[in-house]
């Protein structure tokens, strides 16, 4: 978690104005107004964890991206953050769209499900993959929509999107993807990270 | 009627034109206020009492010897901690609790002013109460606060003085009263004036009271405060003080006395002619008509942070009319959190013990006060 932090931070300008979609109990969001910026709200779906958030002092608001991410102006925010939630919504292609006319800039973070641990559990056992970071069982998992970095890649690709940074995560190991590299990471990165733009 | 007992009150010179197009001057408002104003003028949190709330916030209500209406909330070591914060709250306009309204003596005639009382506003109110902050000499509020009525106040006090308030607290609220709102209310007016004593309004002058009519707007009134599972809960068809039904109209079952009851102790502590003017008020306030239709325009000026809260249960003010509110105030990048607490006491949870709505606005209230001041330093 903490890598991951670290990485989206390093992506986003000092005082900025950034939205933390699916912002949880506001860790990320705590650790952004502490290293980079004082402008941070969150959305969040669990009324718990925005009560967790508010109590905090953070910003948010409790809701759901598919539907309410249209209440903010176009461009509103420098950086918009949805960190490992992308697998969960309905329909991601919308909220990718959403997020880009929200935010100048989007930082997109997906747990990979063609990381090679993943791969060989339905490969060798022929089960649906459980791991340390994708820790739920088919029957209750809440991702809907898994992908891998690959798919993601692909997808900006196809929809016209443009990936200003895609950064791999293997554990603490960062490393850059890039079109010739793009299926050695796929296979070895258990987390994907992407400064996109419309 | 006018029951002011050790309330603190100051009377207004300064002309204040109303909505209705007349103006009043030296009028009365009476407050009150808990804790200590510190130093540095900081810490004063302004509070907005609903449609049938006075001044007395917290302890004890001299008038009816129960807890003041907000005491789960302001107090000691309460959410709004009155050992940390100088609470405000003052009896609106239009009120009968000192402040000036329909039940205040005319002095040239010595009876009351009746129905001869202006028609007051959301705004107008909020204006009077803009003159006591002024008279407390408090350049910059950290909060104002306030639950339905009170909440409307929030919204209308920011749209009118941006820049007076830090932090914004509107709960259980909406920015434009509904039909179901307004038609509600007609109900109770109209319990209140088809009560034979109610004189046009004059009762005083006969030494009447339309207690009657009153009893009845409270009674109905009363249930839309509630929710279908709360009261299902709470009452069912349970029987009060009888092994079965008597087979008459007397009150059978425990929700008819509970009504009854809630009825009757009302009257004692309001006035009826008050109860028609607030009303009104709140039927006139449409935040976004005074704008253009545009909602956000109200708050465009405003760098005031805002915290809106709402209930699952409450469908006199439903989340839906919350969240327009936040809405309006995300389309113009306001500082707004929002959260929809979930509750079966329904409208009414804002002055109950609702835990979570306790725990998150304390929290909230302390370290959003905590950030601002070390911003400042």
């Amino acid at each position: 978690m903490k890598e991951e932090f670290n990485i989206i931070s390093n992506l986003i300008e000092e005082n900025t104005r950034v939205l933390d979609v699916g912002c949880g109990n506001g860790d990320l969001m705590k650790f952004l107004q502490k290293n980079k910026t004082k402008d941070i709200r969150g959305l969040e779906i669990s009324k718990e964890k925005v009560q967790n958030c508010l109590s905090k002092g953070l910003t948010v608001i409790e809701g759901n991206a598919e539907r309410d991410l249209k209440q903010f102006p176009k461009s509103s925010f420098d950086y918009v953050i949805l960190s490992q939630t992308l697998q969960a919504f309905l329909n991601p292609e919308l909220v990718i769209n959403e997020l880009l006319k929200v935010g100048k800039k989007v930082i997109v973070t997906i747990p990979n499900f063609g990381y090679w641990r993943v791969r060989l559990q339905l490969l060798f056992k022929g089960t649906m993959p459980v791991t340390e970071n994708l820790p739920h069982e088919w029957y209750n998992t809440p991702n809907l929509h898994m992908c891998t970095i690959k798919d993601f890649y692909n997808f900006c690709s196809t929809k016209n999107i443009k990936i200003y940074k895609s950064i791999a995560l293997k554990k603490s190991r960062i490393s850059e993807i890039n079109k010739s590299n793009l299926n050695y990471k796929n296979l070895d990165s258990h987390l994907g990270i992407f400064l996109i733009e419309s | 009627m006018n029951k002011n007992i050790g309330s603190k009150k100051i009377i207004i010179s300064n002309p204040l034109k109303l909505d209705c197009g007349k103006e009043i001057n030296n009028f009365p408002i009476a407050y009150e206020t808990y804790g200590e104003l510190n130093s540095e003028k900081s810490n004063a949190i302004l509070v907005f009492h609903a449609l049938t709330g006075d001044q007395y916030v917290s302890g004890k209500n001299p008038i009816t010897n129960k807890d003041g209406w907000w005491s789960y909330v302001v107090g000691e070591n309460k959410p709004i901690d009155t050992s940390k914060f100088f609470v405000i709250c003052a009896n609106v306009i239009g009120g009968c609790m000192g402040s000036y309204g329909p039940s205040t003596i005319n002095e040239s005639t010595g009876k009351q002013i009746g129905t001869d009382f202006p028609i007051i506003t959301i705004n107008d109110m909020v204006n009077a109460q803009y003159e006591l902050i002024k008279y407390l000499e408090i350049e910059k509020l950290f909060a104002v606060v306030g639950g339905s009525m009170g909440g409307m106040q929030v919204l209308q006090f920011v749209a009118n003085f941006p820049n007076k308030a830090k932090l914004a607290i509107p709960i259980a609220c909406t920015s434009s009263h509904s039909a179901q709102n307004i038609a509600f209310n007609e109900l109770g007016r109209q319990a209140i004036m088809a009560d034979s004593k109610w004189e046009n309004g004059f009762y005083s002058n006969y030494k009447l009271n339309p207690d009657k009519g009153l009893a009845v707007a409270r009674m109905a009134a009363h249930i839309t405060y509630l929710s279908e599972k709360g009261l299902q809960e709470k009452f069912g068809r349970k029987l009060q003080d009888r092994d079965s039904l008597r087979y008459g109209f007397e009150a059978d079952f425990q929700i008819e006395s509970y009504l009854r009851y809630q009825g009757s102790v009302f009257v004692d502590r309001f006035d009826a002619n008050s109860y028609l003017y607030i009303t009104r008020a709140m039927d006139y306030f449409d935040l976004s008509k005074q704008y253009k239709g545009n909602l956000s325009d109200a708050f465009k000026k405003s760098k005031t942070k805002f915290f809106v809260i709402s209930f699952t249960s409450d469908w006199l003010y439903p989340t839906s009319e919350n969240r327009e509110i936040v809405i309006a105030l995300n389309s113009i990048g306001t500082d707004v959190g929002f959260v929809e607490i979930e509750s079966d006491k329904g409208h009414d949870s804002f002055l109950l013990d609702v835990p979570s709505f306790l725990k998150t606005l304390g929290d909230y209230i302390n370290s959003t006060y905590k950030i601002i001041n070390e911003r400042r330093i």
